[in-house]
């Protein structure tokens, strides 16, 4: 197992160097412009401009360019500079992570629960009024953009603007750790509306998979063992069908953890999604590239997260 | 309990599933007796209802809508009348079964020593310890070597034979009174199939449990059975002693799958006698005998009435269930006997030929749709 792991980090580093060189290409050599005007932001002043040929080493072959592209990212962690904000860019991210990850984090948790156990109750009841309902409903959410599903919510639940005041409305996100009971209150609405369509993908995902694993010989052996349906549904059914819902969670989170700017927009939260928004109508290059760098690298260090627990789950694939 | 009385009895059984394309008359009227502590060989092809029978013994094919009567007692109960909660202290614990594939059998997910454990610990109350311990015990008891490491691994990293042992050592886990095994050399190679059946062959000897071992393979059935029952289209056609069946089969169909096979004692030249077509679809069954229309030697009668299990003259414990006269299928099978082909052996005895064309080995008489079990 541990030489599984080894293979696998080792490979995701070179995915992760192959990501680079491929963003190095799009975010410094196809653009038409010059990259150290690019990244000046709007006010061009020639000692900035200077400052930023310097630090990128336009001056060098590509090559070397690319080496101080990677040391940066690997040694320093240095994911540009935005001189339209005047902060590293790392900083910035890291100011808005917070609130990205309580919303992604909290709706992932709210669309697992409720996503599995419809998925279980549907697939042992395939083909029944209630299975059918709920696969309907399903299709209704995962079809429903989320925008719309949070103005809705804003509408009739929001306690200023709503029909019914029940939940804190748009922009009264507050941080985890300055006050609690609000950070939870103002992100319920915001979490539904990110686990509605992803609760739908994955109660229809884990039915699949839990009918067809109900099929498998070793759910006969099992019955035939004497054990209780319970037992056979939950422990050695569920085992087996589980596996391809770890290996779209993972992914799922560190997509969005990059992505969820709809939701971030309707309900004003400051995260990492509307950074790039902003960042991208302000014309401010170097946020845009950061983030984006941010969100590969993230996305490469979850699927070797998901491969690691998928070995953990399925004993066959660490011999492969 | 009177020790003569049979472990296990089986009373005209019928089991249906009604599908979108009609009804699968799996079983269709079938009963036997399994003695204690004897072998019971039940042959077939695919199709042939013997593996639905003994899923039906222990309650597993209640789940899929299936229409089932008849009676099968059990030391005194009858299985189909209890509830699932009963059956489910019968299984694994008086009655056993292991299948065909232990690749596909066994959990993929679980170490081997996990799934013994919980076999134990679901029929007995004892410490996980005391349940691992047993594991390690069971997997020296059927022949794996090394059972203190190999209780920790995965099935995939056992031999095909090896999973067939841990299989057979899950079954065993609260020493039943009753093992079925279900096709449990069909997935192995011939040496592993013939250690394994000398394992059963010990096993029963040393546990004292009777064994129904269900196969296509009449070498199997020869090795280690002491009654057989021939199955065909869901009834049973032939049933008796291994001896008797062997030394003198009355059955067409038994007669067809013995001349199927080829013979290492036979000369090269001989042929092999193939029984012509495919086993009926078990939605529109024939008519009147299943077998008539394979058979070399039916009657225009055959088509109507149905056969019933008959004692065979001289040879009260051996019943077969065929429409010719005794008399008859006796010169047909000395005649077979001598090398002649069915055709020839039916000219010999004066049969007429069968009106109805036989259906010729390239036609399938429709398609069995699956029944998911």
């Amino acid at each position: 197992m541990s030489r599984y792991i080894i293979r696998r980090l080792l490979w995701g580093i070179v995915l992760l160097v192959l990501v680079l060189a491929l963003l190095f290409v799009l975010f410094r050599i196809l653009p038409t412009a010059d990259p150290a005007k690019i990244r000046a932001g709007r006010i061009q002043s020639p000692k900035i401009i200077a400052e930023i040929r310097h630090n990128l080493g336009l001056d060098k072959s590509l090559p070397a360019q690319f080496w101080i592209y990677i040391k940066g990212i690997f040694l320093h962690f240095n994911l540009g500079y935005s001189y339209y904000s005047n902060a590293p860019v790392k900083e910035l991210i890291f100011n808005r992570l917070p609130a990205t990850i309580s919303l992604v984090l909290g709706g992932a948790v709210i669309w697992l629960l409720a996503g599995l156990s419809v998925g279980i109750i549907s697939a042992r009841r395939a083909g029944s009024k209630l299975d059918r309902a709920s696969m309907g409903t399903a299709l209704v959410l995962v079809s429903a953009p989320e925008y719309w599903l949070g103005l809705l919510m804003l509408f009739f639940f929001a306690s200023d603007i709503g029909k019914i005041h029940v939940f804190p409305g748009a922009g009264s996100y507050i941080g985890l750790t300055t006050e609690p009971a609000k950070w939870f209150t103002s992100l319920i609405m915001p979490w539904l509306v990110v686990a509605a369509g992803t609760a739908a993908i994955y109660a229809r995902l884990l039915r699949g998979s839990l009918i067809e694993t109900m099929g498998e010989d070793y759910i006969r052996t099992a019955r035939a063992k004497g054990l209780s349906e319970r037992r056979v549904v939950l422990r050695h059914g569920l085992r087996a069908a589980i596996n391809p819902i770890v290996t779209v969670l993972g992914v799922d989170i560190a997509i969005l953890l990059g992505s969820s700017v709809l939701v971030e927009t309707v309900f004003d939260i400051p995260g990492i999604g509307r950074l790039n928004f902003t960042a991208i109508t302000h014309s401010d290059f170097p946020v845009t590239e950061g983030t984006v760098l941010f969100a590969a690298i993230f996305v490469i260090v979850a699927n070797i997260v998901v491969d690691v627990i998928y070995a953990y789950l399925d004993p066959r694939v660490r011999y492969s | 309990m009177n020790a003569n009385e049979p472990l296990l009895k089986v009373e005209d059984l019928h089991v249906e599933f009604p599908t979108e394309d009609g009804v699968v008359h799996a079983v269709d009227g079938v009963s036997y007796e399994v003695a204690r502590s004897a072998t019971l060989g039940i042959v077939g092809e695919s199709g042939s209802g013997k593996t639905v029978s003994s899923l039906t013994t222990l309650g597993l094919t209640r789940t899929q809508g299936a229409r089932i009567s008849g009676r099968i007692i059990f030391e005194g109960k009858d299985l189909l009348a209890l509830s699932e909660a009963e059956l489910r202290t019968i299984r694994g614990n008086e009655i056993a079964m292991i299948f065909q594939d232990p690749l596909s059998s066994l959990h993929p997910f679980f170490k081997v020593g996990v799934q013994l454990v919980e076999a134990v610990r679901v029929h007995q109350d004892v410490s996980k310890k005391a349940a691992r311990a047993r594991a390690i015990e069971l997997l020296g008891l059927v022949g794996i070597p090394d059972p203190n490491n190999r209780v920790d691994e995965y099935p995939h990293e056992f031999s095909g034979g090896m999973r067939q042992r841990a299989m057979i050592a899950m079954a065993l886990a609260n020493e039943p009174k009753l093992l079925i095994a279900d096709e449990p050399t069909t997935a192995l190679d011939v040496t592993v199939q013939a250690q394994i059946l000398a394992l059963l062959e010990r096993l029963q000897s040393e546990l004292g449990m009777a064994i129904v071992i269900i196969t296509h393979d009449l070498g199997v059935v020869a090795q280690v059975a002491d009654d057989i029952a021939v199955m065909y289209a869901g009834r049973i056609v032939e049933r008796s002693s291994a001896e008797l069946l062997f030394a003198g089969p009355e059955h067409p169909y038994t007669w067809g799958l013995l001349k199927s096979i080829p013979s290492l004692s036979g000369t090269r030249k001989e042929q092999l006698v193939p029984i012509p077509g495919s086993p009926p679809s078990l939605i529109n069954l024939p008519s009147g005998c299943h077998f008539h229309p394979r058979c070399p030697y039916s009657q225009p009668d055959h088509a109507r009435i149905d056969p019933q299990l008959k004692p065979v003259p001289g040879e009260p414990s051996h019943g077969v269930a065929c429409l010719l006269e005794p008399s008859v299928r006796q010169r047909l099978w000395t005649e077979l006997g001598d090398g002649k082909t069915p055709e020839q052996a039916r000219a010999s005895v004066g049969l007429p030929e069968p009106q109805e064309a036989l259906v010729t080995a390239s036609e399938t008489v429709g398609d069995e749709p699956e029944v998911g079990l």
